[in-house]
């Protein structure tokens, strides 16, 4: 309920019918860890969903693509052809949430692959961190209160966390790296001058994975994401 | 930086879930499996269906083998050393095998005891037939677990019956009054901390797969239901007629696992499965699913 609290706090005016608890998230459910994600917004008060097909994202605020073989879910949303439903979901200016694999699919290019949506324009590689065995973790900096004024109503709260209340436990797994970020995107965090989070508009990407630990804080600033853009579609329709 | 923490290595076996892991035994192989969308390959010299008509001793895959698979694919490769046998493992370690599988498919080199996995960076997968067995892997440092089944059968009664075996074992240790879990520990056979976690959380510690006899997308789909996280596929792939075709419906119907509209339009027109063998007419000598202690 964080996000509510300080949504007050802040005098943000949601408007009296959209708060966190009526928001839907959707998590995309082909393969890999999207029930950790589901978890983690349930956690965080709004509901969830899971997608298994192209037409489910009619229903949903904003879209998770979690981490997992990003081989496998690429090859499973081609089949179902997930395609427009995307561009469409993306075209409304709902946010769209990627981790890892999820990363490796919202990129603009992908060294040696043919895939990537090209929703952010980041330029990754897959393998450049190396194998299972070079895998690993560590306590990152994020700056997502700084991204801009009105976007100060998350990590100001100090919310406890053991990495501290600047700091986010990462866990890096066969982690895709960000070897080129276009003028437009915002690093929010990075590991050696390497951005691991990174956000261009409404779409946020992650290489590591923050619902394999407890610390909610990422999906809650996603959720907000969500939220404002909830409201500026809802004044786009009043206008 | 941390690297080889039990987190990323149980992290990686969590960002396989929902997905199928395949056994192939050449580049070719490796590559019509990551096209049918396989979360992983294991690689190998041979594979179960035939290790058990040809019999003698199965070891290692030469690592020869697995360094082509490695280059030809860019998802996660596994590869099998025998239960005990750590010089093995450190083999695949070196070469950068993503995952090790620990397995009961090759000939045992230690009668008594299992790798301490936690020497390792490189994760381990072992299999299990109860929650015990499971336990006892775990507690060595095993990162994931696969219910054994019987391997290369493409029977899938034995799968069936493991994966019971340690889901009713979870629900009883989660009911059983606290003063009763040290003995459960005691007579499962398991650290006694690792029973507190299953009391407590009502689930292993680690991801469980199924293996051991999965041949047809229904039996991925039954075994998805009965609660595993994912499936291993081993000689159900390339001895059926058509892999490609096999693979590819293999890994929608463990997406799809409990929607039978998809399931009927993946079973349709497969070509023959693996013809496989009845588990009943196998001796219990002749049963890999015992070797693990």
């Amino acid at each position: 309920m964080l996000v509510m609290e300080v949504l007050k706090e802040h005098n943000v005016k949601a408007g009296p019918d959209i708060t966190v608890k009526n928001t839907v998230i959707g998590v995309l459910a082909l393969q890999g860890a999207f029930r950790e994600h589901i978890g983690a917004i349930k956690k965080c008060g709004a509901m969830a969903r899971e997608i298994k097909f192209p037409q489910h994202l009619d229903s949903v605020d904003g879209l998770i693509i979690p981490g997992g073989e990003s081989t496998t879910i690429y090859k499973l949303m081609q089949k179902y052809n997930f395609g427009p439903a995307l561009e469409k979901f993306y075209n409304q200016k709902k946010p769209i949430f990627g981790t890892c694999a999820g990363l490796i699919l919202l990129a603009e290019e992908v060294k040696g692959d043919s895939f990537g949506f090209g929703y952010i324009d980041i330029t990754v590689d897959r393998n450049a961190y190396g194998r299972q065995v070079d895998s690993f973790e560590l306590p990152v900096v994020l700056k997502l209160g700084s991204a801009n004024a009105n976007n100060n109503i998350i990590f100001e709260s100090g919310a406890e966390t053991a990495a501290g209340p600047d700091k986010f436990h990462a866990v890096f797994i066969r982690a895709p790296k960000i070897e080129k970020a276009g003028e437009k995107v915002q690093v929010l965090g990075s590991v050696d001058s390497v951005p691991v989070l990174a956000r261009q508009e409404n779409v946020l990407v992650c290489a590591f994975h923050p619902e394999l630990t407890d610390d909610l804080r990422i999906h809650q600033y996603f959720i907000d994401m969500v939220i404002k853009s909830k409201n500026m579609i809802k004044s786009d329709a009043n206008n | 930086m941390e690297k080889g923490t039990i987190r990323v290595k149980a992290g990686l076996a969590e960002m396989l879930k929902g997905g199928a892991i395949m056994d192939v035994t050449t580049p070719q192989q490796a590559k019509i499996a990551q096209e049918a969308g396989a979360v992983a390959v294991m690689a190998l010299e041979r594979v179960p269906a035939d290790i058990r008509a040809e019999g003698g001793v199965a070891r290692m895959t030469d690592p020869e083998i697995i360094l082509k698979i490695m280059d030809a694919v860019s998802i996660p490769v596994m590869a099998k050393c025998r239960i005990g046998h750590f010089a093995e493992a450190r083999i695949l370690e070196s070469i950068g095998a993503d995952y090790i599988d620990e397995s009961e498919v090759l000939t045992p080199a230690d009668d008594k005891y299992h790798i301490n996995k936690w020497d390792f960076k490189v994760p381990f997968v072992c299999g299990a037939t109860n929650l015990g067995e499971a336990l006892r892997r775990i507690g060595e440092g095993a990162a994931m677990i696969r219910t054994k089944g019987e391997a290369g059968t493409g029977d899938v009664i034995e799968a069936v019956k493991h994966m019971r075996v340690i889901k009713d074992e979870i629900a009883r240790i989660a009911v059983l009054p606290y003063e009763e879990l040290m003995t459960a520990a005691k007579e499962m056979g398991a650290p006694y901390e690792l029973i507190l976690y299953v009391h407590e959380h009502k689930a292993l510690p680690v991801v469980n797969f199924s293996a051991g006899g999965l041949a047809t997308p229904a039996d991925a789909a039954l075994i998805m239901q009965l609660g595993a996280d994912g499936i291993f596929v081993g000689s159900g792939i390339f001895k059926s007629e058509n892999p490609l075709k096999m693979a590819s419906a293999i890994v929608e119907a463990t997406t799809h696992y409990n929607n039978y509209e998809v399931l009927a339009r993946v079973s349709r027109n497969l070509g023959e499965p693996m013809r496989g063998i009845h588990t009943g007419t196998i001796s219990e000598n002749d049963r890999l699913a015992h070797r693990g202690w």
